[in-house]
């Protein structure tokens, strides 16, 4: 039965007889600036986001800390190697003990200047929605790994098997009472993008 | 912008040719028997420019409220009536961006593929459009020493490619502000809103009365707030809408179509034996 | 009047009113006035009119501003518009290649013909599974099928987790805008209702602290989930991926946390491959929000470790969409809500006035598709201005295709029989030069002579709000033939 419906449902799309139509050449799109990191910059602070340059790994364990410290973040989970943490992931059994975390910092494989959004592919976290569920949220990507647009963006993303990805630009928001730019609706609060390097 | 009847006329060539260029007045339906002193001011300003101006009084009505309405088989004799009446000319021009655009847009339903309506679709033209793109008139010579506001009509606008879109991210241009800056002592006043529509829509006007009101009288409340002493547009239909709205409501606004303000301000031909109106 | 609609649309005290939801959920359709009606009453309201005129023109502003900050915003949109067409020409195809892709990536793809299957399918899915509550992110397609009724009379508590979603599903209200579903309504009724349901501050107006006592009230709910549904914005072929596009990360709340995602998504969501999303991507947010890109954009392939991943594929009237040639564009919208912001109509008559789960001007198109008669006033709730073409990412002709609409209505018989008389009468009158001037005659003579009070009687539409225009001596042919005739014909 679940065949007939699929089967239906192809059929009338097919017999729709809709016109080929060639697709088309994206290769002329895009959008290119001559200063990545600057532009960045703006980018994430026009997402509500905050971007903090540090020289080097040392120097970035020191910022988390004084990020988590600001915050009054107690509670700190860390993915990223060299910046310690109070919970560690796979120690957390199931994804609803993330509650309560007041400072995820996960790894970041680039970040795409022309809207702040960094790419996020949670492969070898062992709970992925720590980026949504924590109090706050810092994202750490390499100053080299800045992209221009989404198109370069797309082109640095694959999925070959099963996997979650996804791209973050800045806190969590809604403007849903009056239009009234809240930041925190049910994500993180807030959102540090550091660019090591 | 949105021509779908693929014309491309070198405006040099044919502003040379301008001087013998004899052209059909198509004078819409409302503007005839209501608003005549447009059709008068499109003859003058069209004779001041050295065109010949011919009206075929044999036209009614280009069909757009039947259209407008769904109501196609009432649209499609005024469409054919309208090919016969006006398919000899070399051009033909209308001072409304609407009834304009019926012909050029809308018509292909009723007169595809006939003899002479390729031809009459690419020598249809609004007013305006046919000043700057035919004539290529970039300024007139003449004065307007007030104070006023440009309803951009939409069908003139989004289907004639009379001025840029608000909403599309291309370089601002404007056949009608063009012309309408060029005037001396004029100031163009602008708007909150650029291109809002007035709400007038057709048949609309009457069947969603509430918001086509509201609409208008907010388009109203923009050009008064922004100083215009007159209001000016490319369709009557729009004017004759917002006047009705302005009087009731006892705005001091005065609403003239674009033909009067520029024929007013490039004045009449010099008087001839048996000549103008 | 049907299901329990209430035409008069959003006014001061509805909050917890009488729900507009019909038999199969959703908008019901509107009353014997259809969109003229309840529009009328709308703006009856004129403060409140112009607050809901001047909020959405505010997005619209924001979306120019936004657009004007990408070079090729006009490249793009051409685009947009050709990977749509593309797809269409070959959805069977492209849809049987995210299955595959899908599957093979341990998601299951069911199919669903029309409403009842989808939610049959949806059902099963949950109560197989001993689900009790669902923590459910936006999805239109939701709505349209009638899902949470259908789902609470099963004993299946959905919870509408989007804020603005939230705030009428609490006021047992239909969204009024696919993006700002609660734009309808201001801070204070907001405030009074979060004090009814969530025993926040009796007063309390403002939207952080609302939004704050909101956070804290659906947390309860991400935690106690026993399964998350979403929409699905972009559905990728080329991987068998879904893409789940929000600012809030509500759709990352509810889907996370529970085992069990489902995602429900219309045929026409497909597109071919990874790259086309950037087009999408780029084009979206800007056009929806003014920001450059959602929070958060969200690839789910397959399932969540040890969970599952349901796709369910809905019909629902798309093919048949697909089917027409004048019509099949409008399969291409991305539900940014654009043409609404940029709709005169929509910003003065609010989304309850459409009476489809969909409204404005794209709704005016897709609703008559689904139910010609239901909405047969839709399609004129419109003055064509085309500015609706002009912000659509993906270039639908809409305003071309709402009066293809009307055509199509008038040829089925849909359009009132006296409406079509009146236009035939003054279509023959106006192909008859003598009746057309005759009549243009007595129009004159009549505004002339007539007394103030038969003039503007009730006969007289336009008269009602609109002063007549002032009568001419003659028309322009009468002056012309006078002047001119012995020299021109």
């Amino acid at each position: 039965m679940a065949d007939d419906a699929r089967r239906a449902v192809l059929d009338a799309l097919r017999g729709a007889r809709a016109p080929p139509a060639a697709a088309p050449d994206l290769s002329r799109l895009g959008a290119r600036f001559p200063d990545l990191p600057a532009r960045l910059a703006e980018a994430v602070a026009a997402v509500a986001g905050t971007l903090v340059r540090v020289p080097d790994a040392a120097a970035l364990a020191g910022a988390v800390a004084a990020l988590a410290a600001r915050l009054g973040a107690t509670r700190v989970c860390s993915a990223v190697a060299g910046v310690p943490g109070d919970v560690a992931l796979d120690a957390l059994a199931d994804p609803h003990e993330l509650e309560g975390i007041g400072l995820a910092v996960l790894p970041g494989a680039f970040a795409v200047a022309e809207n702040g959004a960094v790419w996020v592919p949670t492969a070898g976290l062992r709970h992925r929605g720590v980026f949504v569920v924590a109090e706050h949220l810092a994202l750490v990507v390499p100053a080299a790994e800045i992209v221009n647009d989404m198109h370069e963006a797309y082109r640095r993303i694959a999925f070959p098997g099963a996997g979650f990805g996804t791209f973050i630009a800045g806190p969590s928001k809604t403007a849903d009472i009056e239009q009234a730019l809240v930041i925190g609706a049910h994500g993180a609060r807030s959102c540090a993008v550091f660019l090591v390097g | 912008m949105r021509d779908r009847s693929g014309r491309s006329i070198p405006a040099a060539i044919l502003g040379i040719l301008a001087s013998f260029m004899r052209v059909a007045l198509f004078v819409p339906c409302y503007v005839d028997q209501l608003r005549p002193a447009v059709a008068l001011a499109t003859v003058s300003l069209l004779e001041r420019l050295g065109v010949e101006v011919v009206f075929p009084e044999e036209q009614t009505c280009c069909g757009q409220p039947m259209a407008n309405a769904g109501v196609s088989d009432a649209a499609a004799p005024l469409a054919r009536r309208f090919l016969e009446v006006f398919g000899g000319f070399e051009a033909v021009v209308c001072p409304s961006g609407s009834c304009t655009s019926m012909v050029r847009n809308h018509y292909d339903p009723y007169l595809g593929g006939r003899p002479g309506f390729d031809r009459l679709k690419r020598g249809t033209y609004e007013l305006c459009e046919f000043l700057v793109d035919v004539l290529g008139v970039k300024t007139l010579d003449g004065a307007f020493a007030h104070r006023v506001a440009l309803h951009q009509s939409c069908h003139g606008l989004r289907e004639l490619g009379l001025g840029t879109p608000s909403e599309l991210l291309l370089p601002r241009t404007s056949k009608v502000a063009g012309l309408l800056g060029s005037l001396r002592g004029i100031e163009l006043v602008p708007l909150a809103r650029a291109d809002e529509c007035c709400g007038f829509g057709g048949t609309f006007a009457v069947a969603e009365e509430a918001v086509s009101c509201l609409m208008g009288k907010d388009r109203i409340a923009d050009h008064a707030k922004a100083g215009a002493e007159i209001v000016t547009g490319t369709d009557v239909s729009c004017l004759m809408h917002l006047d009705g709205l302005a009087r009731r409501e006892r705005v001091p606004l005065r609403f003239m179509h674009v033909a009067e303000v520029l024929a007013e301000a490039v004045g009449p031909l010099p008087a001839r034996g048996g000549g103008a109106a | 009047m049907s299901g329990g609609a209430n035409p008069t649309g959003p006014g001061a005290g509805r909050a917890g009113g009488e729900p507009l939801h019909g038999p199969t959920g959703g908008h019901a359709g509107l009353g014997p006035g259809g969109h003229p009606a309840a529009a009328a009453a709308f703006v009856r309201d004129e403060a409140r009119a112009h607050w809901h005129d001047q909020a959405l023109w505010f997005v619209r502003e924001k979306r120019d501003r936004a657009a004007s900050l990408v070079p090729d915003w006009e490249e793009l949109r051409e685009a947009a518009s050709a990977i749509r067409a593309h797809t269409r020409g070959r959805l069977a195809d492209y849809l049987e290649e995210f299955e595959r892709n899908a599957t093979a990536r341990g998601a299951v793809v069911h199919w669903a013909r029309d409403a009842a299957e989808h939610n049959a399918i949806v059902h099963r899915i949950l109560s197989e599974r001993g689900v009790r509550r669902v923590a459910k992110s936006k999805s239109m397609l939701t709505e349209e099928c009638g899902l949470n009724p259908y789902l609470a009379a099963r004993g299946i508590e959905v919870v509408d987790t989007d804020l603005g979603e939230r705030i009428v599903q609490l006021a047992g209200e239909p969204p009024s805008h696919i993006v700002f579903p609660a734009i309808h309504r201001k801070r204070e009724e907001i405030g009074t209702l979060f004090h009814a349901k969530l025993g926040t501050p009796e007063g309390l107006s403002d939207p952080t602290k609302l939004t704050e006592a909101a956070r804290h009230h659906l947390r309860e709910r991400f935690m106690t989930a026993d399964a998350g549904m979403t929409g699905v914005n972009f559905a990728v072929a080329e991987t068998g991926g879904i893409v789940v596009c929000t600012n809030e990360g509500n759709a990352d709340m509810g889907t996370h946390l529970p085992r069990l995602h489902v995602a429900c998504m219309g045929v026409e969501k497909v597109v071919p491959r990874l790259a086309d999303l950037a087009v999408f991507l780029r084009l979206l947010a800007r056009s929806a929000t003014g920001q450059p890109v959602t929070t958060y954009t969200s690839h789910f392939h397959g399932p969540i470790a040890g969970g599952e991943l349901h796709v369910v594929i809905l019909d629902g009237g798309r093919s048949g969409l697909l089917a027409e040639p004048a019509f099949r564009r409008s399969l291409a919208c991305i539900r940014c809500g654009a043409c609404m912001n940029t709709c005169p109509v929509f910003r003065r008559s609010g989304g309850y006035s459409y009476g489809y789960v969909i409204p404005g001007p794209i709704g005016s198109l897709l609703g008559v598709a689904r139910d010609a008669r239901a909405h047969a006033s839709l399609p004129f709730a419109s003055s064509l201005c085309g500015s609706c073409d002009d912000v659509c990412p993906v270039k639908i002709d809409i305003h071309g295709e709402l009066l293809e609409r009307r055509k199509d209505l008038a040829r089925r018989g849909i359009v009132p029989l006296r409406k079509r008389l009146a236009m035939r009468l003054v279509g023959w009158v106006l192909a008859h030069r003598w009746a057309y001037e005759l009549g243009g005659r007595l129009a004159r003579v009549f505004l002339r002579r007539a007394p103030r009070a038969i003039a503007y009687g009730p006969w007289n539409a336009w008269g009602r709000r609109r002063e007549l225009p002032a009568p001419p001596a003659e028309s322009f042919r009468d002056t012309w033939r006078r002047t001119r005739g012995a020299r021109r014909g």
